[in-house]
């Protein structure tokens, strides 16, 4: 029995004698989509970080409801890097479909955890293959034939337990949170997750060097998708209406949003203070978040690419009468409809100057959990604040992969609710002008519909008007708009969240990157230390228009990569129209879209043949 | 000078109707659009409406730059070509205490703002929707709109042969619960369905044939002041008794059917057509399609219904606006965001 197993499980040449590796790795788990496969994957993330050891999933699937290739990967690493790696070393190969093309993608020594009836173990001789009879395990202990397809994922879940030396225990008890008050459900899953451990235990010898040990990296942490973060942050951040056109990848924004509507925001009579609107498109969509900015409200609505194309003309009447807004963008691949389910960060051109004429929008960036909680609630209180529509700029990653994170920090700071006058407030200054700036800080004073005072009505348009918001086609006042709403946008770079000096530890060369770029490139940045010996600084930008943190960032460094996921160089050409000549030409980009979460490896690669390293 | 000074007619909350008139009309003088303005202001003033609980909304196009003439003392948003639905629902859930009034065109309705159109009427949001409809696009020059007339004739001589949308008709169909057709010619009748309109709770929808004097009012023309005068047929006579009125008229209740509106006011409809029950929506909607057939412009209400919700009674929405709730109400305490962090961990 030994003999054979390790004839199954040994590949050739010295690749056996590999030395241990521990919590440092990437497993791959290879399905369809529709197989139900998610909450199995979830377990084995959750037995994982539950044992301490820092970890990420990231979801790779079609744009399909069932039957098309889907990839989950889950990274352990002990040194706490969460991007994706570029390689996985641990292929769970359950779709027979790709299986092939997916063994010859594994790194020499991979290990290979099979349906036994796949024969994989021909393709190539240099990794470690563990067959497994799933469908037969499965079988065997559910009776019920429909439920077989999602039992056997948690089969696969004991099996790469046992691989891997993660505790079973762990796993019963992440399987008891998941399946809470579901007895019947548990026992179910947890049979199967222990029926896969069995065997594997019976009849695998472990042969590679991949491991899962206990350590103490994760305490206190927890674990989320950026999606489910900006809708806690717009629910702390006191929204009240939402309206909203379903769209992957932005949908479980509003989801996540209204569920938790649902629970904080409903009167003890059962009335509800807030309410969801699916629209019938984005176009109504973002007019119904300004018809209700306008009139006070505190309003959002989730969206990807072809629905910020379709909120273009709406986005300039925000911009230009004056009216708060919040927009997520959640990025996809694009042009067009593109890729759907995959990621990138290639909107922030056309969501800067969404809409014709001289339009340009306040861009928040979001680059971990955290911030997708707290600039979503930043992005409110500037919405209301500056008077115009503010954009969170997630992505795909972000916002549909689960990412360990500190938990949440209260907000310390009350609403800011912006400049708005009340009938009091017109009662004793007798009247007011709409878009007067008379504090200096290009902002008018506005006053909400009912306000009830003779003076409070002023008539909001788009067309164009002077300061007392009245129809105007005079060059002078038309102008005298046109520059206010420009030192409007100026006077944001001091208001919106502040860059993140990363790393600065005066090197000569600095990069810049924005949103999830951030955990590929630092740990880019650790690679391009211990290969070459090279420090860089590092700073991450977090809004437009630019800091001036930014400007000086530039100026201290002799060279600027700038690292983005898109093809034209977005966050690049962004930069050169907003620096002085003589800084824009220390920019270079490194550039990654192809659809895949940026990887580190990318990063250094491109880095070091720029550098001749 | 010696006369005493006359007091001014002041209303039922004591504003004199100067309080609800608005700036000067730069429409061309005779436009339909400028009576629909009077009657606008007319209404609300008897209504005894406070200006300045009323949203004026509208999109782009010559009817759409009316509210500036009307109601200047209430809040007012001109917004973008075809949109006014979709910025009148996100302001009324905003604030649902206010009464919400838009003017709209043919063209801004009925051809660039269909989709939106449709869905506010699916959702019977609680606002007069009024269609100043003249069958053309004026702002630039004639254009024919998707609720001229088939066979109607542009000056240049042109002939559309594209069938007309009915509004009312489509308007009754997927959910509005208050539709009537006027003429801005009609003072009287358009006043009366105004003010019932005002008294309503759900989508009102009036389709108001409004003349343009400068693209359309030519022999040919299916929506001028002749063609109207000759062929509009009223499928019934509006009277309306405001909750604040006491008057008491004897009729002959075979005559007239009566509908109780939601603020406790008075829609009476004195039968023209026989047998017309207003309440009936498939009889609502074959009559308006007969119609058609024939060179017969109906006016008068069409259909009402006062017993569906409305979308803020779908939404269950508290009583007070929720534009401005106060944080206590809206941003959840510490202990919320500790529990869900606890259950993430």
């Amino acid at each position: 029995m030994a003999t054979a197993d390790l004839a199954l499980g040994q590949p050739e040449g010295a690749l056996s004698t590999r030395q241990r590796v521990t919590n440092d790795f990437s497993i791959n788990v290879a399905t369809v989509n529709g197989s139900g496969s998610q909450s199995a994957n979830s377990v084995l993330l959750k037995s994982i970080f539950a044992m301490g050891v820092p970890v990420s999933g990231k979801n790779l699937f079609p744009s399909n409801i069932a039957g098309q290739p889907t990839w989950y990967i889950i990274r352990a690493s002990k040194d706490g890097y969460v991007a994706r790696k570029h390689d996985s070393e641990i292929l769970v190969a359950l779709n027979p479909e790709t299986a092939q093309a997916d063994v010859l993608a594994l790194p020499a020594g991979g290990v290979v955890i099979h349906e036994e009836n796949l024969k994989l173990d021909q393709a190539r001789g240099d990794l470690f293959y563990y067959p497994v009879p799933f469908d037969k395990i499965t079988a065997a202990i559910c009776p019920e034939a429909k439920l077989r397809k999602l039992v056997k994922n948690m089969v696969y879940v004991g099996a790469v337990a046992q691989v891997l030396a993660i505790d079973l225990g762990v796993v019963e008890s992440c399987l008891l949170r998941q399946f809470a008050k579901k007895q019947k459900v548990f026992d179910l899953n947890f049979g199967a997750v222990k029926a896969g451990f069995d065997y594997a235990q019976a009849n695998l010898t472990k042969q590679d060097p991949f491991f899962i040990e206990r350590m103490n990296a994760t305490a206190g942490k927890i674990i989320i998708d950026g999606n489910a973060a900006c809708g806690m942050g717009a629910v702390f951040a006191g929204v009240t209406v939402v309206a909203w056109y379903p769209i992957t990848p932005s949908t479980s924004v509003v989801e996540a949003t209204t569920d938790l509507l649902k629970k904080l925001r409903v009167t003890p009579e059962g009335k509800a203070s807030f309410a969801v609107v699916q629209s019938e498109d984005e176009l109504a969509a973002i007019g119904m978040v300004l018809g209700a900015g306008w009139a006070g409200a505190r309003s959002m609505t989730a969206t990807s690419g072809p629905g910020i194309s379709l909120m273009a003309e709406f986005s300039g009447l925000g911009y230009f009468a004056e009216i708060p807004g919040v927009i997520f963008d959640v990025q996809r691949s694009g042009p067009s409809t593109g890729m759907p389910t995959r990621t990138q960060q290639s909107d922030l051109l056309s969501v800067a100057f969404l809409s014709h004429g001289d339009t340009k929008h306040i861009i928040l960036l979001p680059g971990s959990m955290k911030d997708c909680f707290e600039l979503s609630m930043a992005a409110f209180d500037l919405a209301e604040r500056m008077q115009t529509p503010v954009f969170v700029l997630s992505d795909l990653d972000l916002g549909m992969n689960n990412w360990m994170s500190e938990p949440f920090d209260y907000p310390v700071k009350p609403l800011d609710r912006g400049k708005v006058l009340t009938a009091e407030d017109l009662k004793r200054l007798g009247s007011f002008a709409r878009y007067r700036d008379v504090d200096g800080d290009a902002i008018g004073w506005r006053t909400l519909p009912g306000t009830r005072h003779p003076k409070a009505a002023y008539f909001t348009r788009g067309s164009g008007h002077n300061d007392a918001a009245g129809y105007t086609e005079n060059p002078d006042e038309y102008q005298a708009v046109m520059e206010r709403l420009a030192l409007k946008f100026e006077k944001a770079r001091k208001l919106v969240p502040a860059p993140i000096a990363v790393r600065d530890a005066g090197s000569k060369i600095g990069f810049l990157a924005f949103g999830s770029t951030d955990c590929a490139l630092t740990e880019s940045l650790d690679q391009i230390r211990k290969r070459y010996g090279v420090e860089a600084d590092y700073m991450r930008i977090r809004a437009w228009p630019f800091a001036q943190a930014i400007h000086d960032f530039v100026a201290a460094h002799e060279r600027i990569y700038v690292v983005e996921q898109n093809r034209d160089a977005q966050l690049a050409s962004l930069l050169k129209l907003d620096l002085p000549a003589e800084q824009v030409i220390k920019l270079r980009s490194i550039l990654h879209y192809n659809g895949l979460p940026v990887d580190a490896e990318s990063i250094t690669e491109v880095f070091a043949h720029q550098e001749g390293l | 000078m010696a006369t005493a000074t006359a007091t001014p007619k002041v209303n039922y909350i004591g504003l004199p109707i100067l309080d609800y008139r608005g700036g000067k009309s730069t429409l061309c003088a005779g436009c339909g659009h400028n009576a629909i303005s009077e009657r606008i202001i007319d209404a609300f003033f008897e209504m005894g409406v406070e200006p300045e609980r009323v949203m004026k909304m509208s999109g782009i196009g010559c009817s759409s730059k009316s509210p500036a003439y009307f109601m200047g003392r209430s809040f007012s948003f001109n917004s973008v070509h075809g949109r006014m639905p979709a910025i009148s629902t996100g302001a009324i859930l905003a604030n649902h205490t206010m009464t919400t009034i838009g003017v709209s065109g043919d063209g801004d309705t009925a051809s660039i703002g269909m989709g939106q159109f449709v869905h506010l009427l699916r959702r019977n949001l609680p606002m007069i929707y009024i269609i100043e409809n003249n069958g053309v696009y004026g702002l630039t020059k004639g254009q024919f709109s998707a609720t001229a007339d088939l066979g109607s004739r542009l000056k240049t001589g042109v002939v559309n042969d594209l069938p007309a949308i009915d509004t009312c008709a489509l308007a009754i169909q997927l959910g509005a619960t208050f539709v009537g057709r006027s003429f801005s010619g009609d003072k009287k009748q358009l006043l009366s369905m105004l003010k019932a309109a005002i008294a309503h709770k759900g989508t009102v929808l009036l389709d108001v044939i409004s003349p343009c004097v400068t693209f359309n009012d030519h022999e040919g023309s299916t929506k001028s002041y002749k063609f109207m005068q000759e062929n509009d047929e009223p499928i019934n006579e509006i009277g309306f008794v405001a909750s604040f009125d006491e008057i008491e008229v004897d009729y002959d209740s075979g005559e007239i059917y009566e509908v109780e509106m939601h603020d406790g006011s008075n829609l009476r409809l004195r039968k023209l057509l026989e047998d017309y029950d207003p309440t009936d929506k498939a009889n609502a909607v074959r009559t308006l399609m007969e119609s058609s057939e024939n060179d017969e412009i109906l006016t008068g209400v069409f259909y009402i219904n006062t017993e569906k919700p409305t979308f803020i009674d779908q939404l269950n929405l508290v009583d007070e606006p929720l534009g401005t709730l106060p944080e206590s109400l809206t941003r959840p305490p510490k202990p919320a965001l500790d529990a869900l962090m606890a259950a993430l961990k």
